[in-house]
Parts: C-alpha cells; structure tokens; sequence
C-alpha cells in the first residue's frame, strides 16, 4: 500500500501504485484519493491530441525538454488504445519519451484506454491528482483524439493543444468533429512538409470564424488560440509552443479563469463520481437479489427475453417515490 | 509445413501451396505457363553474362571461378581475432568478414559504462588505430578483402582500415574493403543505430562520395536485405527493400553531382538464403535482372559491368533452430545448395550453434566445408544456371519479379525508403508479419523439423542432445580489462593535442556539407578513438528517436 | 467499484544489442493475451529500465536479451531493483539463453526464464502462473 506521505514527497513509487489502484478500480482508492484532493490544483494540465501519426509523442518528448530547461516538474500521462478483441494493450509512446525517464523531475505514466472513447475516464482525472500531489508543475496529457462522453480533453487539462500535420486536412477534420471549440494552441507537426503554411492558413481562418461567432455572445475576455508550426523532431518551434501554453495558463490565472475552469471540472467530476457509485450500489444491490437469480435463469432457459428481463427488474425493484 | 503455406485433403494430399511472398504454386508447370506470362528468352533471360543477367552476371560463374566464402569471423582481443584470420586464411578463406563488439559497433570505447559486460562478445573490440594494426598484423591487404561488419560507424572503420593499410605501406588504391553501412537497413531490423535517419543517410553517402574519388578497389556499401528478412519480411520484400533503400542513397549521392553510373557498379548486397528452396532461387534470379533492368531505366547507367547485383547471399539464421541444433547442419547445407543453384557470387553459412552462441571455430569449420562439398564435391560448378529453362523456375521468377515490384510500389507511395523507415511503415509492417509468422509456426501452420509441435514424426525437442552437441563460447572479462588498460595506456602516449585538432576539424566537417571521411582518416592517424570520433557525430546529430511498431 | 486487473509488463531491451524482433512479437502476444505492455525501445540502461518499471508500477519486467550478457545484466538489474524497493516486480528473461544457465539464473533471483523458441502459449502461461 503507497503511503500518503510519500506521495505527497512526490515519491515515484508510491505515486505508482497509487495510480495503479486507481486504475484496477480498486477500493483502497477512495480512502487515499480524499486525502490527496485537498493537495491538488496546483498543477498547470496540458492536453495534447491529435490523429495517430502526427508525431505527438515525438511533440511530447520535445516538450518536456523544454519545460527542463525552464526547471519545470513534468508529468506525463500517456494513453494508448488498448486492443478491442483482448482488452490488452501495447503502450508504446513513452518509446520516444524513454531519455527523461531517469530525470528524476520526470514522471512518464502510460495507461490504456480500457474501451474509453478518446481513452480518457474518470482514471484519468483520478491520475492528474495524483500527480498534481506529488508536485509536478505541468502534467501533459496525450491522447488520440480528444475525447467523448463524460470526459474530454477540456474537462480535464486547463489548456488544449490540437496536433495536426500538413497536407492531411486534419486540422479541418477537426473542426468538423467539433474539436475546435476545445483547442486554445493548434499544432502544424512536421511543419517541413510541403503545406504547411496552408495549413497554418486555413486553421487561422477558421479560428477567427470561430471566435467572431462567439465574442458576441459572451463578452468576457476571451483567449484567441493560436496557431503554431512544430518539428517536433529537431525542436523546431517548440520553444514557442511552450511560451504558448504557459502564457494560456497565465491568461487563465489573470482573467480568474482558472477558478471558473476548477469550478466547472468540479462539478463534471462530481457528476461523474456520482453515476459510478449510483451505478455500482445499485448494481450490486440487484444483484444480491433472489429475484435476480430467478430472472437471469428464465433468460437462459428462454422462458423470458432479456429486454422485458431488464424492464421487470428495474420496474419491481426500484420504486421510486 | 514448411516456411511456405500448405493445405491439404484428408487423405494428406496437398492442395494449395502458397509462398511466404505471396505466389500461389501449381501442382504441374509447363509450356503454356511459361506462354502466358509471356516469357521470352532474349528478354527474360538472355545468355549468361549478358542483360538482364538473370541466369548470372558472369557467362562461366563457377566454370571460371568457385563462389567466394566469407565466414564471419573476429571476437574478443584485435590479437585472437587474428589468429583467428589466419586460420581461417589457411583454411582456404579468400575474404574475411569482420565481426565487431557491440560497444564498438555503437560508438562506445571499452571503457564507456554502457560497454560493461559487452566488450569482445559478439566481436572484437576496436577503440583506436592501435588495435587495428594489431588485427590485421600479417595479413595481405592488397590480396585479402575485408568485410567489415559495421553499420552506424562504418564511416570511421572504412577510415580505420585505410589508416591501418597505409601504417603497414599499402596505399589506398590497393586495399579493398567493404563495409556493411547500411544504416537504413539497422534501422528495420538489426537495430545498432545511432543517429537521425537523415543523418545516418548522409554519412553513407559521404563513404560512397569518398569511395569513388579515393578507394577504388573498396565497395563502400553492402546493402543488406538479409537483416530485413531475419525480422520478418518476405523474400520479396527482402529484396524490394534492399532497392529502395539502396534508392535513397543513390540519391544522396547523386545530389552532390556525382553520376549514378560512377558509383552503382561499387554496390553489393547481402540476401538471405533462408526459407523454400524455389522461392529462394527465384528471388535470387528477379532480383539480378530487377535490378539491371533498374538501373538502367531509371538511373540510365549504360556501363555492362555497372549493372551487375553483385552479393554475398548466404546465412540464413532465421531458419535456424535451438532444438536439435545438429538439424542445423543440414539444414545450412540445403541452403547453401539454394544459394549455389542461385549463381551466388560470394557465399557465408550461419554455423549450427549461433541459436545459442557466437560460432566456435568446429562449427565455423564446418560451415566452410559445407561449401566446399557443393563447389568440389557434389558437381554445382558443372555449368551455369543449370536450372533455366524450368517451365516451374522461370514462371515462378516472373511471378516473384512482379510481387518485389509490387513491394517496391508500396515503398514508393509511402514516401520512399527514408520516410518509411522514419515514420516506421516498415517496422510496423515487418513485425506484425513477424508475429503472425511466428503464430503460424507455434501452431504447426508452417513447419520446422524438429520443433514442437511437430505430430507428424513424433519427434521433439530434446535438452540432452542439445547440450552436449553446443559447445559454448565463454565470454571473458580479461578482454575488457585488457582494452580498457590499452585505452589508458593510448591516452597518456598520444599526441593529445593532434588528437584534439583532429577532432575539432572532423566536427566542423559533420557540422557543414565536407565530407567527413578525410578528417576521419586523419582522426585515426592521430589515435583518435572510436568513442571520440563517434562523440563528435553524437553530439552534432543527435540520436535517432525510434517509432513504434505496433 | 468494479476492479480490472491486468498484468502489467514491461518487456525491455537492455545494452546495446539491436535483435528487438523477439522482444517485440513477445509484446504483440501478451497484447493478446489481454496484458497491458510497456515498451522500452532499444539500447536502454539498467537504470532507464529500473525507473521505467517504478513510474509505471509494472507486475513483470521481461528482459530480451540477444547479445549472451544475460548473467551479468540480470545481476546488476536484480540488486538495483532490490534498492529501489521494487520487490514486488517479478524479473523475467528471454532470448538467446544457454539451458546450462537457468538455473544460474534462478538462483539470483529471476522469476521465469524464457529460452529463444519458447511458445507464446508457454510465456504466457508462464507469467500469469507468477501471480498464483
């Protein structure tokens, strides 16, 4: 069992198993989760999304020098899709990662999607604390996609960076998908290719349609997101891709943002903690049933289907008034 | 069964047959397979020595000349590794083919940590000049060619071998050296790589630039399909990868204005020898002609003897296995035979324990012997391509000629070599064939004898044969210690401020567009060491940041 | 909460030797075998390997290795990793391993050793009998 005080030490292992009761769903979490809560928000969370290829892992491997280099504490939640058909995974991006894993300011997690759409879950946000916790002054977040349902990329990081690389038309994909009310830094990876500056172009038009849509709306200050060229390979540009997100931060910090952000992921959290626990008290009350044994037995012997299954069971054991 | 893929009736009669490159192949074969794809003579084939070299680059091949052996040869201290030579020499050998330590193959002296435990195992250990004056001591360098089997620091060996001839009073234009240096190649497959992909690239195109104006009896670079085949590739792809890369570095080459014609000729390759016998055969007979009929068209190279795929085709490690390890041997001798019907040039056999250990001198003597019973035994020089003209062999060479084709498309839309292999299309490719390969055989799909599950013989894997047939070759610390206190000894004797001039000079080189090689040479005149030298590069490029593979 | 458990391993390649198709179709066969592996890529130190298990918190730590340097690696691994505290992580190694050396092996501590030519079944096997 990791010890509350060591993680609040900021030490790796228990950090680790930590993280790793959290993601097995396991009951010994809550109990060290409360105690941490109170530690976190202080971290500046950094999500970075983009389609498989851009280069994000190479991006991140590149940030995190350059965060060193400013002495930041770095953090580093890496989530690969696990395989459909086994439920396993292959977690390779902290591949391009591995120099800063003996940086002991360095702190590289990866963890499987587990079937999550974007692969973020309450496990994540459940991770971000931890390491917010343990000290780490930038957590990043990366992702395939930028997440659906209960949590996306917004509700979790305080800044969005959307990877795309020339010629592809993934930054307009992305703003067919939506994605772009949730970017606050666009990406041009690879920006050696050949259209890289049509890319930039094109992102730029779209963002300025975009916040002339809402500036009207909403007249508090608003961040305009900028668009940035990368090669990630070499570093190229990414110094000024970590100006960026930390003068986003500080934008954030100043127009009290940051507060209106925690107020909002807040409440996502607790919505979020409150459909598991509903979910699971529940679940495991039906299941203690006698009734549920009857049910699930005429189901298998095709005395009943299961829709009017699930209908006779909700409907006679819970009564609602 | 087999490497390739068989079903068969109930009554065990086989069905289908379908190779490992993708040909499907008929129980008969005769005049109107070879009418349907349209084979002609003259176009297909044409005599031997004569465009498209299918049949063989030379009208004699083994009439006028045995293939040429080069076992892979070189462990522990510069002076066993020559002894070793020697023995080897006297044993027949007319080539040598240098293995080198990991350490060394990487860039790192003796004495670096990540050394530790590594220096003289898989090769010898080379830090500086000194130690190549010590291996090559007595050894003919104008009548001995060397391979050097180097890839990542290949600039700095060929350097090494050029300073080390001219210390014993052999000019440049006498030596002949080959060294691997092929960087893309390591980057598939045999993963001792150190830089960024075009980095790597260009100091193989220095060595090739050097080469053509400097060395003309070396061949700076041997392309090596074999290594790709070891990871999982089809025998097609083998090849077709083997072009492509060799496409990306006629390119950089091209780029400083040299013609393609000037420096192609120096070219040679390293294929596999491992898999079925026909689709082997094949592969070896499409791939001469490809690659002519490549160079010519696409590259305009007009020169006859420019054309030629020139090559060592051998080994075949894959098929090895660590059950039954004698099986090893006959298994090695089928694939010598493959490589023989094949017309190959220059032949090397994987010795029967290296599923185990690096070769002890019983097993690397019996791989020598192995070849020497084909050439002057059993009849394999009795005449030229004596398999052409086979309704079965010609049709399935146009089938596998068009399949490498096919491969060298899907390379092409990728991107070409440089890109596919820094995105890692290739390695992603590779090893999911690899897997489902390795599946296929863990389930009896594809055979080996000997290795479970093996039902039809009842035969099985047995520990105490294995034991006793391996002799093992025993790693010793003495040779670390003994490189690391002649690292020492090195550093307090030499010039050091020549050393460091040497240095500076190689970083402006690698910092700009100069070739690098000259000042390498001069590095290794000044006993610069290995770690040193490949310092300076590390710290100029950088190191290469691998992709995954899944 | 419902629990998921998966064995975590961290199949790595350490020193200098290049040979990853071994350790890479190992990876693609515990993916498919509903584990969840972490990949070092190559040419990784002892120590890279050590912090790599400790942040990402792995039940195995798979070695491939190619080059006959098995004994002193797993050697140096094993007393690191007891300085770290990682007592809990089961060390395994594959690759090119002489039979006469396993039981060397196991005796300085490496759970489960995995010859070149061993079948997936049986690694696989092998591993989740590590936890019974």
């Amino acid at each position: 069992m990791p010890e509350i005080k060591d993680i609040l030490l900021g030490n790796q292992r228990a950090g680790a198993r930590m993280i790793r009761l959290i993601e097995e769903g396991s009951p010994k979490a809550f109990p060290l989760l409360k105690q941490l809560y109170p530690h976190s928000g202080n971290a500046f969370i950094i999500g970075i999304t983009g389609s498989p290829g851009v280069g994000k892992s190479t991006l991140m491997d590149a940030l995190i020098l350059e965060f060193r280099k400013r002495d930041k504490r770095i953090a580093v939640i890496a989530v690969d899709p696990s395989s459909p058909f086994s439920g396993g995974a292959i977690l390779g991006d902290r591949l391009r990662m591995q120099r800063h894993a003996t940086d002991e300011a360095v702190f590289i997690r990866s963890m499987a999607s587990r079937g999550q759409t974007g692969g973020l879950s309450r496990a994540t946000k459940d991770t971000a604390i931890v390491l917010d916790a343990m000290g780490y002054d930038i957590i990043l977040i990366e992702t395939v996609g930028a997440g659906q349902g209960e949590f996306d990329i917004a509700s979790l990081a305080h800044s969005t960076g959307i990877v795309s690389i020339p010629g592809t038309g993934d930054g307009i994909q992305a703003v067919k998908a939506g994605i772009l009310e949730t970017g606050d830094v666009f990406i041009v990876n690879k920006c050696d290719r050949p259209g890289a500056d049509a890319s930039v172009h094109a992102l730029t038009m779209m963002i300025g349609m975009r916040n002339r849509g809402t500036q009207l709306s909403n007249p508090s200050p608003k961040w305009t997101p900028l668009v940035l060229k990368t090669k990630a390979l070499d570093g190229t540009g990414v110094d000024e891709l970590a100006d960026t997100f930390l003068s986003h931060f500080d934008f954030l910090k100043k127009n009290s943002l940051t507060d209106q952000t925690k107020r909002t992921q807040e409440t996502l959290y607790f919505k979020s903690l409150l459909n598991d626990l509903t979910l699971e008290k529940i679940r495991s009350f039906m299941e203690a049933s006698p009734k549920y044994d009857a049910v699930l037995k005429k189901i298998q012997t095709h005395e009943m289907d299961p829709i009017s299954a699930a209908e006779h069971v909700v409907n006679t054991m819970i009564i609602l008034k | 069964m087999g490497v390739a893929k068989y079903t068969k009736d109930e009554r065990g009669a086989i069905k289908e047959v379908t190779y490992q490159s993708g040909i499907r192949v008929k129980p008969v074969y005769g005049p109107e397979d070879l009418k349907k794809a349209g084979f002609t003579y003259e176009q297909d084939l044409g005599a031997p020595g004569e465009y498209p070299f299918t049949r063989s680059i030379h009208p004699q091949s083994y009439r006028s000349r045995a293939w040429t052996t080069r076992q892979y040869t070189g462990f522990g201290t510069p002076e066993e590794t020559n002894e070793r030579f020697k023995l080897m020499i006297a044993n027949g050998q007319n080539g040598l083919n240098v293995a080198f330590d990991l350490p060394t193959q990487m860039g790192y002296d003796s004495d670096h940590p990540l050394a530790e435990g590594e220096v003289g195992r898989v090769g010898m250990a080379i830090d500086s000049l000194k130690d190549f004056e010590t291996a090559f001591a007595g050894i003919p360098l104008d009548k001995i060619g060397s391979g050097l089997t180097i890839n990542a620091v290949a600039t700095i060996m060929m350097a090494m071998y050029q300073a080390a001839a001219e210390k014993f009073g052999y000019s440049k234009d006498q030596i002949s050296t080959t060294p691997q240096n092929d960087i893309l190649k390591e980057m598939i497959g045999r993963g001792a790589w150190i830089f960024p992909v075009e980095h790597g690239v260009r100091l193989v195109g220095d060595s090739i630039e050097y080469a053509v104006k400097e060395l003309p009896k070396s061949n700076p670079v041997s392309i090596c399909g074999y290594h790709i085949r070891e990871s999982g590739a089809t025998p097609a792809q083998e090849i077709a990868y083997a072009f492509e890369i060799a496409k990306a570095y006629i390119d950089n080459v091209t780029a400083r204005g040299i013609k393609p014609e000037d420096f192609v000729g120096r070219f040679s390759f390293n294929f596999n020898v491992y898999g079925n016998l026909w689709e082997q055969i094949a592969k070896f007979r499409a791939a001469r002609k490809l690659w002519a009929k490549m160079l010519k068209t696409e590259y305009g190279v007009t020169n006859k003897k420019t054309l030629f795929l020139r090559g060592l085709f051998g080994g075949g490690g894959s098929g090895l296995t660590k059950e039954q390890p004698e099986n090893n041997i006959m298994r090695g001798a089928y694939y010598a035979l493959g490589a023989a019907l094949s017309g190959a040039q220059t032949t090397a056999l994987c010795s029967f324990d290296e599923a185990y250990t690096i070769p002890t001198p019983r097993s690397a003597l019996l791989s020598l012997r192995t070849l020497e019973m084909l050439m002057d035994e059993v009849g394999l020089r009795d005449t030229v391509d004596p398999l052409a003209g086979s309704y079965f062999i010609e049709t399935l060479t146009l089938e596998m000629e068009e399949k490498i084709v096919e491969e060298m498309k899907e390379v092409q839309k990728w991107g070409g070599m440089t890109k596919s292999i820094s995105e890692g299309f290739i390695q992603r490719k590779v090893s999911r064939q690899a897997y489902e390969y390795e599946k296929g055989l863990q389930s009896g799909e594809y055979r080996k004898v000997g290795v479970v599950p093996t039902s039809e013989s009842g035969d099985s894997p047995d520990q105490e044969t294995e034991k006793t047939a391996v002799e093992l070759h025993e790693y010793n610390q003495e040779w670390a210690e003994k490189s690391k206190a002649n690292l020492k000894e090195l550093r307090r004797t030499r010039d050091n401020k020549a050393v460091t001039k040497s240095l500076k000079d190689l970083e402006t080189a690698a910092r700009g567009s100069d070739n690098v090689m000259p000042h390498l040479v001069n590095c290794c005149h000044a006993y610069a060491t290995v770690g040193e030298m490949a310092g300076v590069f590390r710290d100029v490029f950088g190191e290469w940041n691998e992709p995954d593979f899944y | 909460m419902e629990t998921t458990h998966k064995i975590r391993v961290l199949i790595a390649k350490p020193g200098l030797d290049g040979h990853d198709k071994g350790a890479k179709i190992v990876a693609l066969a515990l993916r498919d075998a509903g584990m969840e592996v972490i990949y070092s890529g190559l040419h990784q130190t002892l120590e890279q390997i050590v912090q790599t298990a400790t942040q990402e918190a792995v039940d195995i730590i798979g070695l491939s290795i190619m080059s006959g340097a098995h004994l002193p690696i797993c050697k140096r691994l094993i007393t690191m990793m007891k300085k770290q505290g990682l007592d809990d992580i089961r060390l395994t190694v594959g690759g090119v391993i002489p039979y006469q050396d396993i039981p060397g092996l196991k005796e300085m501590g490496v759970a489960a050793v995995f010859p070149g030519g061993t079948s997936f079944e049986d690694i696989i096997t092998g591993m989740n009998n590590l936890f019974e």
